[in-house]
């Protein structure tokens, strides 16, 4: 198996803050890779890294192979890379359908001037990205949503429609920020059942979650991240067995 | 040749030192609740038009003055408290429309009040020109220059020295911590608009002598004073002050040097330029995307 | 649905092209043609603007400086130069664009505050130059601008006209022209904002990074619609100069610059009929509180800062929530 990301020596400093340090880890492509830490391990931080929002202080990071280090998300997300974001980032100005539609971004090759006088040839590209949102929000299970604007959703539904968005964009991988957080057992539930069938369906998913119960019973691999070093990888059993794991969890 | 540049110099540094002042007036407000307050230009045409008239009214020069500052600093909580704070929500757009509606406003009434004519006020002391290394210089200019120092100083001391000051900075860095800690946060608001009101109006009235002063005069003041803040980068003191300073003397050499037609243009060409370079002005803070 | 949203657009336009046609019932002067022509010029212009700070929430404080490199541009090429005024105002946009792309890159990068900065310098820049270059532009003085006219047809206010044997003015054939303009505009704009672009615009004023992360170039996109926006801004100047016959440096000024970004605000940003309601109060206000004399300025000031501050989304929106409100309400009275 091809490593689909795979991360060498990464560090980011803030004002001489170590949020990450020294970090290397490899994401196989299929895999539900998790990352977990306690508040302020960095995880969230190697997110931003990994998408293009913060550049790193310093090491790789390589996409199917490709270096991306200094490339722009708008540039990660045409190689094939998408995330959602742990405080939601949904355009609160259009309904939730656009929102999934805007996700579509990259397919749609429609010129200017097509659009200015819209030609037939955007309303055909138009009616198959509105069916194709139609069904990536059934598939995550805001179908009742269609015509809502987003404003008028809750956050339950908004976590899913984020996911839609993250999935239209046809990615390999998508990266999860807590998709889980704020949400009830059953909403939870939900989401497992979701995260699996992203998967099934051969996409890479690489998650940072809190929720142990979910990510221990869907992950391929985890990463333990604490105060930005790497702590341990391996599978849901290597990590559970772990001292060290166990030492910074249940010794503090 | 020498003379000739100690004058554009002086110049630049007089009418600089106004800017560094309506600056000041800029970043207090946009430090306490990020507003750019399009206002502000006015805060300097009430003080120099309300010193003009109560001396007008027969009332000495110095007690005129006070009374100028203090109407200034009133309409500023009036402008805080029934024209931004009800719109404490809104969009950044909105709220400059909002500013730039009570400009409008104020210009209108200060038209009703004291007409559309050119006022002129007196030299504080002699009108008699200074002679210094060849340049001739207007001895209000000194008035200027030492009144912006003093006030500087005046407002280091207020935010080092002082509970009410420190609540301000406070109020500035985070609002929600700031209220947790018992600090009013309306309060400081109005108080921040206050502050900058004065300024603004004392601004006004030591460069009345030099400049006449006019309904309309706030306008471009007002500007010239949000270029000098956004030079200095937004928020910052320093910046406020250098960005003033800079302007003037840019302004200056280029009237004396190349055309007093192109001053403003020149002004406004610096500043698109450093913002190509600098994004957030000469001394603005850098500040991480959260996502 | 999407057929639905269609009808919804189109009726849109179709209520706004039988406002034109109906309006001149109610018109019996030439003043009223004079202003109504005027309306819909800087209607048509706004309605570009609202594209960059509605849609996009991109703010612009200089936006009169294309309006008025258009015009000046179409008066200098037709009347000092003798080109054809048609050709002269698409070279005029073609210029507008190229700067609009060349400020825009480096300018839109800014955020909020030093954005308005920039463009606001950058407006300025322009209007001191068409003050300064008094050889070319008449200065402050203004200059005369020949008549508009289309494959050699002339249309002129003063001018006489007959079709199907209807004889009519020069001012009637310029509000129906400028109407038409407006229609166009409208449709234009509103096929951009529902469409992968309009999206893509959208997406930045709503949240720029998720934008980003799904794929959208946002820089660019921020650039293409400041272009657009600013050629509605130099065409309508071009019509603006060729109608009014006279144009001076105003138009180009910074007032000018607030008095579109009043109307867009106003109106109701993100609102194309918002924009247009913008830009008729903002035209007739002045008109109604002229009788006021000196108490204008002061009036003007007030009633702006008051709506802004009770209605922060604009007359639009703000009405039309009122109404699906009171919709809302009777409905549940009857159930």
């Amino acid at each position: 198996m091809t490593a689909l990301i795979e991360v060498t020596g990464l560090s980011k400093t803030f004002g001489g803050v170590h949020a990450v340090e020294a970090l290397s880890f490899s994401v196989d492509a299929g895999q539900i890779y998790s990352v977990i830490g306690p508040n302020g391990a960095g995880k969230t931080t190697l997110f931003n890294l990994i998408t293009g929002i913060y550049t790193p202080t310093q090491g790789e990071i390589k996409l199917n192979g490709e270096m991306v280090v200094g490339l722009e998300p708008n540039q990660l997300a045409e190689r094939g890379m998408c995330r959602t974001f742990q405080q939601m980032q949904i355009c609160m100005n259009m309904t939730a359908l656009e929102n999934v539609m805007l996700g579509r971004h990259l397919q749609l090759k429609s010129s200017f001037l097509t659009t200015m006088l819209r030609l037939p040839s955007l309303l055909k590209d138009e009616e198959d990205c509105r069916d194709h949102a139609v069904e990536l929000m059934k598939f995550v299970g805001c179908g009742e949503y269609l015509e809502t604007d987003a404003s008028a959703m809750s956050y339950g539904a908004l976590k899913r429609l984020e996911i839609a968005r993250a999935l239209a964009s046809n990615p390999k991988v998508v990266l999860l920020d807590e998709p889980a957080a704020g949400l009830n057992g059953t909403e939870t539930a939900a989401l497992e059942e979701l995260i699996k069938k992203i998967a099934a369906q051969g996409i890479t998913v690489v998650l940072v979650e809190h929720d142990m119960k979910l990510v221990m019973g869907i992950s391929d691999r985890l990463l333990v991240l604490n105060y930005g070093r790497k702590l341990a990888e391996g599978t849901p059993e290597e990590i559970r067995n772990n001292p060290d794991v166990i030492a910074a969890y249940l010794g503090g | 040749m020498f003379a000739e540049f100690i004058q554009y110099l002086f110049t630049g540094i007089t009418i600089g030192a106004t800017y560094a002042l309506i600056a000041l007036g800029f970043t207090l407000i946009y430090n306490s609740s990020h507003v750019i307050n399009f206002a502000q230009g006015e805060f300097l045409m009430i003080g120099g038009m309300a010193t003009v008239s109560f001396v007008g009214m027969g009332l000495p020069m110095p007690v005129s003055i006070v009374l100028a500052v203090l109407l200034a600093g009133v309409i500023g909580i009036c402008l805080q408290r029934f024209a931004i704070a009800p719109a404490k929500k809104a969009d950044v757009v909105t709220l400059i429309i909002i500013t730039i509606g009570a400009s409008i406003f104020i210009r209108g009434v200060a038209q009703l009040v004291w007409g559309k004519q050119y006022h002129v006020m007196k030299n504080f002391s002699t009108d008699k020109p200074i002679h210094a290394f060849g340049a001739v210089l207007n001895s209000q200019s000194f008035w200027v220059v030492g009144i912006g120092a003093i006030l500087v100083v005046a407002l280091v001391l207020f935010f080092s020295r002082t509970m009410t000051g420190k609540a301000i900075l406070a109020t500035s860095m985070n609002k929600d911590a700031a209220r947790l800690v018992g600090i009013r946060t309306q309060m400081v608001l109005m108080l921040a608009f206050m502050l900058s009101a004065l300024l603004g109006s004392i601004a006004g009235i030591i460069v009345a002598p030099i400049t006449f002063t006019s309904y309309d005069i706030g306008i471009m003041l007002g500007l010239k004073g949000f270029v000098a803040a956004a030079l200095g980068g937004l928020g910052s003191g320093v910046g406020a002050i250098v960005g003033g300073l800079l302007l003037g003397i840019v302004e200056a050499m280029t009237a004396g040097y190349i055309s007093s037609d192109y001053k403003d243009a020149v002004a406004f060409s610096m500043i698109l330029l450093v913002l190509f370079f600098m994004p957030r002005g000469l001394f603005g803070s850098r500040v991480v995307e959260r996502v | 649905m999407l057929k639905n949203f269609l009808q919804m657009r189109l009726k849109g336009l179709v209520v706004l092209a039988v406002i034109v046609l109906l309006l001149p019932l109610f018109f019996n002067n030439p003043f009223h043609y004079d202003l109504a022509t005027q309306i819909a010029i800087f209607a048509a212009t706004v309605v570009g603007l609202n594209l960059l700070v509605g849609f996009a929430g991109q703010i612009s404080l200089g936006h009169a400086g294309f309006f008025g490199v258009g015009a000046y541009f179409s008066a200098v090429m037709t009347g000092t130069y003798g080109w054809t005024p048609l050709p002269t105002m698409l070279v005029a946009a073609v210029v507008v664009a190229l700067l609009a792309w060349l400020v825009g890159r480096p300018i839109l990068k800014l955020k909020g505050h030093y954005l308005s900065m920039a463009t606001l310098a950058m407006g300025f820049i322009i209007a001191i130059i068409i003050n300064n270059e008094g050889w070319l532009t008449g200065g402050p003085d203004g200059m005369s601008v020949a008549p508009f006219s289309i494959f050699g047809w002339e249309l002129s206010s003063f001018n006489q006209y007959s079709l199907f044997g209807i004889e009519f003015g020069g001012d009637v054939a310029w509000y129906f022209f400028a109407g038409f303009l407006l229609l166009v505009a409208v449709w234009i704009a509103e096929n951009i904002i529902d469409s992968p672009i309009g999206r893509a615009l959208r997406s930045v004023h709503g949240s720029e990074i998720a934008a980003r992360v799904v794929g959208v170039d946002t820089s660019y996109y921020k650039s293409l619609v400041f272009v657009v926006s600013a050629v509605y801004a130099s065409l309508m100047g071009s019509i603006y100069a060729h109608f009014s016959g006279f144009i001076t440096p105003h138009l180009a000024s910074f007032e000018q610059s607030i008095v579109l970004i009043t109307m867009v605000v106003l109106g109701g940003m993100a609102s194309t009929f918002g924009v247009i309601l913008g830009a008729v109060v903002l035209k007739l206000l002045p008109q109604v509180l002229a009788d006021f004399q000196e108490l204008e300025m002061m009036m003007f000031g007030l009633i702006l800062m008051l709506t802004m501050i009770f209605m922060p989304k604009g007359l639009f929106p703000t009405l039309q929530n009122k109404l699906a409100e009171r919709k809302r309400k009777k409905s549940e009275e009857q159930a």
